[in-house]
């Protein structure tokens, strides 16, 4: 019994961090309508800046954060102006997807250019001495319990910030109909830079948490995360905030389970399994809204 | 755009044939030694060490007067962890005029050139492919262990010290390496006193959390942990099982190597960590000191004991060569078969080990180390 | 659509074919000559294997106007099929009507997996399709990984772990060994075969978009409740594109086994980063041209290649020639100055297909 709480925990937790990721893959794609395949990276170069400036420079763990989120909010503004807004109005929009991989290949052998393949151990922004609760015959990693925290308080935040404020409202529009937001003289360009800032931002402290909890740093980090929690969003219901960060628990919480109790060889299939068998019986995902087809 | 794809088209082909016309010419007057190994990619730091390494074990050549008095001409070419862009670098490395290939790194990769080098009759020695197909042709030795030897060798040293009652294991099912050592070391267990009660597996498309695995050897209380694996994840796994509360024995093979030399790693969680390796960059022997000194002053970061593993193949080559009077000059078949010749009779003092001599299989013989972390150092285990 | 426009359809495929022919007797006579470098010769080969592939993978994004991310999983399993048969039947057949079976089979296994895996994906639309095609990749790939084949005297064993193989050790033979994949599959392929193979996927999906059936599949791209309205069988008809399509991956899966003798799936080679680069090729190519996706597939494979003198530099110079060649190739105003500079004349027409292109 001990162990299954304990798994459930683990789960939450990875799910938690796939959970901030996915919801800056929704939001951007929600906004944006594009899969911003480049994400993952995003978070490894908010890893790496962070690493650099508490490790390296060693400055306060505040200021690494704070750089990581800034620096990130930077890149994933200028990413949208050079490589995405040229192609904001090709006619198709695989193209930007394509793009956003080109990006990603970039981001990662930048960095393997600069950091070099060999990984780097993460300092974990939990001091190594209180990484762990003990509550009776339980332990519980601290970082697990600070990302559920952080990724229920981004939920809140954003949901706020979007129904309670004007820029909030200004997305919401722009996600609904782009032209007649524009007609409202909403700035579409300045709406859309904002998303890809906010997003960005969320991907530094989730390159935060990730590599506080799994410390292994390297230029390929946030690869396979980023993808998984593309997977999260869809299985939420891309577009749907709320969505992405049910789908990121649920999948963290599958991933592991099935490691424990199925096969641990498997998990990758059956992960998989589960979320075609849940888009199969609704094919929206979770909390995505059935939008009905006009001729 | 149709005309300016046809342009492109007809670009790529030009500079295709160009290319082809610059490569003809060819100095003879020395050797030629090729390296292959991922230099990009999730791998990169395995073909970065294997290539570094390399270049270092030929420039001290070079200094000392080249392989019987001609010098070395040595490249490397990316593979990305890719068979099929092994065989691409394994061909452009051709047209440049190798005569001996040092790789590849990997064994997937090395298995797929090794094909292409029987056809061409080259000598590959691989320092790093340690899958058992790897030598399957004459033409072809190692530097490394192979995974089946490693597996056995753990199994009964774990046996033969009394290390564990029971045993777990944790392992890269995706990985040719790793899958490899677990097999055997699964087999050697039947003979030995310890028993595998818990087998645990990852891959690499979900390597970042280990969490469930641990949970596993913490609920069997297992006395020892078997990590075939690469020191990557090894940060991971040790920091993990520390916030578990999982106080065993971890026990690692060459692949752990490399562990305490990678960036901020916390020591603390290593102690007491037993590896069974050729090859440690904190050992204090002359050849180690100096090999890794001329690393870290040339490349500004430490090897690993892929490396090592290079340094020792490029030695090799050299002793082999010299034994057999060869000199480049002669064609690329008889320099393999003089090397081939030579190889089952040289003995040679390396980093990986200490009178290493080879079997015609192309396996070396050699003494495994196994070394137990202490105060963040390795010392040789008793 | 009127007999005008198919007279020119087809006068346009044509001279895909015609181009097709023309390279492959350009490369023959180069290589003759001896122009080509040992490099380049052993890039004929993948060269095919990928040109195939963005012909696969053109007719369900640009034809069919689905998005699949898990192309790679129908090679992996057309690769692993006909590597296994050949493994077996290596001492027993002959060199040319084994390669033909094997290429047979792996657009056989790679087809009713295509069929099988199509029953529930085109149900869907949009991105869920792309994401449970790009599942249905990662499982394949994952349970490829762990698959143990062995045969001795008794016939063959199946296991997803050696130990429980059950295998004779010593008179058997493990044919798949988990992640070490398939070893020593015999060197069939060449780039004779590898260019038939390409021009007969090329010949088959061109004779499919120019047939009654193509449009049908191309009027459910274009608007599929309009398609439904007028009787058209939505869902035969995207599952006869989808299953052709995987077919067409499996024979390129056969090539590309039959040129290596070390045949695994690893994330990079078979995962969903490989789906990617298909898709790549057919964007890149301009979305439903299938001449395009060819000319592209080629480009894209051999870039990375040319660039190996940037040693450290090369993956990196890579990217960013990617992402200019999207921009340059779809952004609307440099599409606007390529098409009233190069082919003026041509600039009409083009606008009109770039209006076909939006699925």
């Amino acid at each position: 019994m001990v162990s299954f709480f304990t798994n459930l925990i683990n789960g939450l937790s990875l799910g938690s961090i796939y959970a901030i990721i996915a919801i800056g893959y929704t939001m951007v794609y929600g906004i944006a309508k594009m899969l911003n395949f480049a994400h993952g990276d995003i978070i490894m170069i908010g890893a790496y800046i962070s690493f650099t400036v508490i490790t390296t420079l060693k400055l306060p763990t505040a200021a690494g954060i704070l750089a990581a989120i800034l620096g990130c909010m930077c890149l994933g503004i200028t990413i949208e102006k050079v490589a995405y807004k040229p192609l904001r109005h090709a006619t198709s929009s695989l193209a930007v997807l394509i793009t956003a991989i080109g990006v990603s290949y970039f981001l990662q052998n930048i960095a393997l250019l600069i950091f070099s393949s060999n990984p780097k151990m993460y300092t974990s922004i939990i001091p190594f001495s209180h990484m762990i609760i003990q509550i009776g015959a339980f332990r519980i990693q601290t970082i697990s319990v600070v990302s559920i925290c952080v990724s229920v308080l981004l939920v809140i935040l954003l949901q706020l910030f979007i129904n309670k404020t004007r820029p909030g409202q200004a997305m919401l529009a722009c996600a609904q109909d782009r032209g007649a937001a524009s007609l409202m003289g909403i700035s579409v360009d300045r709406t859309i830079s904002m998303t890809f800032a906010i997003g960005s931002a969320m991907a530094g402290i989730a390159g935060v948490l990730l590599c506080s909890a799994y410390p292994t740093l390297s230029p390929y980090t946030g690869a396979m995360p980023g993808i998984k929690a593309f997977v999260a969003a869809v299985f939420g219901g891309i577009g749907s905030i709320p969505g992405a960060m049910i789908g990121g628990l649920l999948l963290g919480i599958i991933e592991i389970l099935s490691k424990s109790y199925i096969s641990s060889q498997l998990s990758d299939a059956i992960v998989f399994s589960v979320l075609i068998i849940v888009l199969l019986v609704k094919p929206t995902g979770i909390m995505g809204k059935v939008i009905q087809e006009k001729v | 755009m149709n005309a300016k794809k046809m342009m492109a088209l007809a670009l790529t082909a030009a500079m295709t044939m160009s290319m082809g016309a610059a490569l003809v010419s060819a100095d003879d007057a020395v050797w030629k030694i090729g390296m292959i190994g991922p230099l990009t990619g999730p791998a990169a730091n395995y073909g970065t060490s294997v290539d570094k390494s390399a270049q270092i074990a030929v420039e001290e050549i070079n200094a000392a007067g080249g392989i019987n008095g001609y010098q070395i001409e040595y490249r490397g070419e990316d593979d990305e962890l890719d068979s099929e862009k092994s065989v691409n670098a394994y061909n452009t490395l051709k047209d440049w005029g190798m005569q001996i290939l040092d790789g590849c790194t990997t064994s997937g990769c090395s298995i797929a050139v090794s094909e292409k080098t029987k056809e061409d009759k080259l000598f590959q020695i691989t320092p790093s492919g340690s899958a058992d197909d790897c030598t399957k042709y004459d033409n072809v030795f190692r530097v490394c262990f192979s995974d089946p030897q490693q597996g056995i060798e753990s199994a009964k040293y774990i046996g033969e010290h009394g290390l564990a009652k029971t045993v777990g294991v944790i392992y890269d099912s995706s990985d040719v390496y790793s899958s490899g050592i677990e097999n055997a070391f699964k087999e050697e267990s039947a003979n030995q006193d310890f028993e595998i009660v818990v087998e645990e597996a990852f891959t690499a498309d979900s390597n970042s959390d280990f969490s469930s695995q641990l949970q596993k050897m913490v609920d069997a209380n297992v006395d020892l942990v078997f990590l075939p694996i690469y020191y990557t994840q090894a940060g991971t796994i040790l920091t993990q099982a520390f916030t578990m509360g999982l106080d065993t024995t971890f026990f690692g093979c060459d692949g752990f190597d490399g562990m305490l030399e990678m960036d901020n790693f916390q020591k603390e969680l290593a102690e007491g960590v037993m590896l069974l390796t050729p090859f440690s960059a904190s050992a204090t022997d002359e050849k180690t000191v100096a090999f890794v000194k001329a690393f870290q002053d040339a490349f500004d970061m430490l090897p690993n004991q892929f490396g090592a593993d290079s340094y020792d193949a490029i030695y090799a080559i050299k002793a082999a060569a010299e034994k057999q009077n060869l000199t480049p000059d002669m064609s690329i078949e008889e320099i393999c078969e003089g090397l081939k010749a030579g190889m089952v009779e040289i003995s040679i003092d390396g980093l990986t080990g200490t009178n290493m001599t080879w079997s015609a299989e192309g396996n070396p013989s050699k003494e495994p180390n196994v070394y137990v972390i202490k105060d963040g150092a390795y010392s040789v285990a008793e | 659509m009127n007999r005008k426009n198919k007279s020119k359809a087809s006068r346009d495929d044509r001279l895909t074919i015609v181009l097709l022919l023309v390279a492959y007797a350009a490369v023959m006579l180069a290589n003759s000559a001896g122009l080509i470098n040992s490099h380049m010769n052993g890039m004929l080969v993948p060269l095919c294997v990928y040109a195939t592939m963005a012909v696969s993978l053109n007719l369900v994004v640009g034809i069919l106007g689905e998005l699949s991310l898990g192309h790679a999983g129908f090679m992996c399993l057309g690769a692993f099929a006909s590597a296994f048969f050949s493994k077996l039947f290596e001492n027993t057949m002959g060199v040319f009507p084994r390669f033909l079976i094997a290429i047979l089979i792996g657009g056989l296994v790679a087809g009713i997996f295509g069929f099988l895996i199509g029953i529930p994906v085109l149900r869907l639309n949009g991105d869920y399709l792309a994401i449970v095609t790009l599942a249905f990749g990662e499982i394949i790939k994952n349970v490829i990984n762990v698959l143990y084949v062995g045969r001795d005297s008794a016939g063959l064993h199946f296991a997803l772990d050696q130990s429980k193989l059950g295998m004779d050790k010593e008179a058997g033979e493990l044919l798949i060994a988990g992640p070490q994949g398939i070893t020593g599959t015999p060197n069939d392929a060449s780039f004779t075969i590898g260019f038939a193979v390409l021009l007969i996927s090329t010949i088959l999906v061109l004779n499919l978009i120019n047939s009654r059936e193509g449009r049908a599949i191309m009027s459910i791209r274009d608007n599929r409740i309009a398609a439904g309205s007028v009787g058209i069988p939505i869902t035969a008809y995207k599952m006869r594109a989808f299953t052709m399509s995987a077919v067409i991956a499996g024979f390129a899966g056969a090539l590309y086994a039959h040129n290596l003798a070390s045949l695994i799936a690893t994330p990079a080679r078979f995962g969903y980063n490989m789906s990617i680069m298909f898709l790549v090729f057919v964007v890149l190519g301009g979305i439903g041209s299938t001449r395009g996706a060819i000319i592209a597939a080629v480009v894209l494979t051999l870039i990375p290649e040319l660039l190996r003198f940037m040693n450290d530099y090369r993956m990196l110079i890579y990217s960013i020639v990617l992402i200019a060649m999207m921009i340059i190739n779809w952004n609307p105003k440099s599409r606007a100055w390529i098409q009233s500079h190069l082919h003026r004349k041509k600039a009409a027409e083009t606008a009109e297909s770039d209006g076909r292109e939006d699925a």
